[in-house]
């Protein structure tokens, strides 16, 4: 073998071989930039007809272009009293918050127990965390809902928060996180007498932030997003997240389209926000854990 | 993770930690911390997770209308209703030709994204981005510009605008079962929604190939282009690729969102999670039933589940990590 590895040609070729050249550099481009213009048209319509009045929306002759562009739909929508916009919004950014700080302070907890403390019947409890991870969390919203409607948790936030905490997938992903850290770390902060419970707070959360980070991320997505619970336990409007009321406005025939339009254009740009300024960490994490999923 | 950042952090802590001598024999305690630890989430788990499966269990053998503690036992009643009502076996029909489909589409397409974006020399981060951007939407807002902008079923849905142009009549997209063009918005819309996250998969793996392997390939007299992707990027992502399928069949039986929104006045095209939805908290509230087939759909997914990871090896390869 090595004999062979010796005439390999210069460096370049087995390179773009490496790259597994059929395309030429161009098609390559107009491949990437044709479905760059697809992922990227969804966005724009969304921003032209937020942007847009009703009857450019909706008129006889669809423009790719609008003519005008009506700034005031952006006054409109948090002034207008039939549509209880900001209330949602607002709820939207309290849920997904607390949810994410609660999932990454309760399943980080339990994922480093499960990973790194020896105890006897660790590895039952481990495999009880897995087996939750077999049953869909969508599939049992139908007993979620009966509990948390007896517990009188429906339309408040304990009722959209709390029951969401308990992700045995999070819990899982930071087991296998755990597993990997350096333990040479934890135990000389144990030797410097430390417990487990000061090592962890002072060793091992400062040394994890990239993985924190990249999973409250994730997690913060997913709260902001989600839609089946909310809609299940938020029945009155004034519980209402940014996904539900969308969709309510989405099957009222009375609402005017550039607000529908403007709205959702609001409900994204949080997560853009996310995305601008936390890819590092996004695309890390997703890399990271998503393999292992 | 630099060493030298922890032992700075190590000293002044243990300094602080002396005066809390006495009580160590706990604190030292590996079993009271494991619980100390583990005990919020695992009780959090009792009530929320494992409670409500138990009491769906019980509440399927119960005929439950209206009432959370019922007291009409009624056996298998609620299970043979299910299986035998039409709607709901119509909806794990939809399901299964919702999965058959969306799973190899979104596999293929979040592939060649990735092997497109990992070709790029110049602007590699800026088309990552473009695919990877509508992760950031929701299925919710995903749904309102399909159904009120792109595939409007109206002469101003810029679809029909397009189609107008080679003179190809207005179709209604979503309010006409036959023929089922009601499929193309639901794939469409969640292609566009959810390869961008996959395709990030498959680029750590693919950045994860030794170069030494195409090297020796070529030296091997393998044509670069499918020769190689054939017997050398394939085959090293094939674990990256079971974990991605396994992912998405998960996902596909999650269906809801979408399909909610998109079909909302519509009787066509439910999967099971709409159906249970409007079966358990609809108008009849018909907990038992909606248990029961709550209880069925997870055995279902689980015996998918178990059966792919029978198939397609998964775990191997974490296993020869």
């Amino acid at each position: 073998m090595p004999e062979v590895r010796e005439p390999a040609p210069s460096s370049d070729k087995p390179r773009r071989a490496g790259r597994g050249g059929v395309m030429s550099s161009t098609g390559l481009y107009v491949a990437t930039g044709v479905a760059g213009f697809f992922f990227l048209i969804p966005f724009y319509l969304l921003i032209r007809n937020a942007l847009s009045t009703d009857a450019e929306i909706t008129g006889e002759n669809w423009k790719f272009f609008p003519t005008d562009i009506q700034w005031g739909n952006v006054s409109e929508l948090f002034t207008d009293e039939t549509v209880p916009f900001g209330q949602s919004l607002w709820n939207s950014a309290v849920v997904a918050t607390l949810h994410t700080v609660g999932v990454l302070l309760v399943c980080s907890l339990a994922g480093y127990g499960l990973a790194r403390i020896p105890y006897r019947h660790a590895n039952k409890v481990f495999y009880a965390v897995l087996g939750t991870l077999m049953v869909p969390t969508a599939v049992t919203f139908v007993p979620s809902f009966v509990l948390v409607s007896s517990l009188g948790w429906v339309d408040t936030y304990r009722g959209l928060i709390i029951p969401g905490l308990f992700s045995g997938f999070t819990c899982f992903l930071f087991r296998q996180y755990f597993l990997g850290f350096p333990k040479e770390l934890e135990e000389a902060a144990r030797v410097d007498g430390l417990g487990y419970w000061g090592a962890y707070w002072r060793i091992v959360v400062p040394n994890s932030l990239n993985f924190f980070a990249a999973m409250a991320t994730i997690t913060f997505i997913n709260g902001w997003n989600s839609f089946l619970w909310p809609l299940v336990i938020g029945q009155d409007p004034g519980s209402w997240t940014v996904q539900v009321a969308l969709s309510n406005y989405m099957t009222n025939q009375t609402v005017v389209f550039h607000l529908i339009f403007m709205a959702t254009a609001f409900s994204i740009l949080p997560l853009v926000f996310v995305f601008l300024f936390l890819q590092r960490w996004l695309v890390q994490g997703i890399a990271q854990t998503g393999i292992k999923g | 993770m630099s060493t030298t950042k922890t032992r700075d952090l190590a000293r002044p802590a243990a300094a602080k930690a002396t005066p809390a001598r006495p009580r160590r024999a706990l604190r030292g305690s590996p079993t009271f911390n494991f619980w100390l630890f583990t005990g919020p989430f695992l009780i959090g788990l009792a009530i929320f997770v494992y409670a409500p499966i138990l009491w769906s269990l019980w509440l399927s053998f119960f005929e439950a209308r209206f009432t959370v503690t019922p007291d009409k036992f009624v056996g298998f009643e609620n299970y043979t209703y299910m299986l035998t009502n039409d709607d709901f076996v119509g909806s794990l029909g939809t399901f299964t030709a919702f999965a058959a489909f969306i799973v190899p589409t979104t596999w293929a397409l979040s592939l060649s994204l990735a092997l497109l974006v990992n070709r790029l020399r110049f602007m590699r981060a800026f088309f990552r981005s473009v695919f990877f951007l509508p992760t950031a939407c929701s299925y919710v807002a995903a749904s309102l510009i399909w159904k009120m902008s792109i595939f409007s079923g109206v002469r101003f849905g810029m679809m029909n605008t397009v189609l107008g142009w080679f003179g190809v009549e207005n179709i209604a997209w979503l309010a006409d079962p036959s023929p089922p063009w009601y499929w193309f918005v639901i794939v469409t819309a969640r292609l566009w929604l959810q390869s961008g996250f996959y395709m990030i998969l498959f680029l750590a793996a693919l950045q994860n190939i030794p170069g030494e392997l195409y090297e020796a390939a070529a030296i091997d007299g393998a044509k670069p282009g499918w020769q190689t992707f054939r017997y050398i990027t394939l085959p090293q992502l094939r674990a990256t690729s079971t974990a991605v399928i396994l992912l998405l069949l998960i996902a596909a039986y999650q269906a809801f969102d979408e399909f909610y929104n998109l079909l909302s006045k519509t009787t066509w095209g439910r999967p099971p999670l709409v159906e249970l939805y409007y079966k358990a908290l609809g108008e009849s509230q018909d907990y038992g039933s909606g248990s029961a087939g709550a209880v069925i759909l997870t055995v279902l997914i689980c015996a998918v589940t178990l059966l792919q990871g029978k198939f397609m090896g998964f775990g191997r390869g974490e296993e020869s990590k």
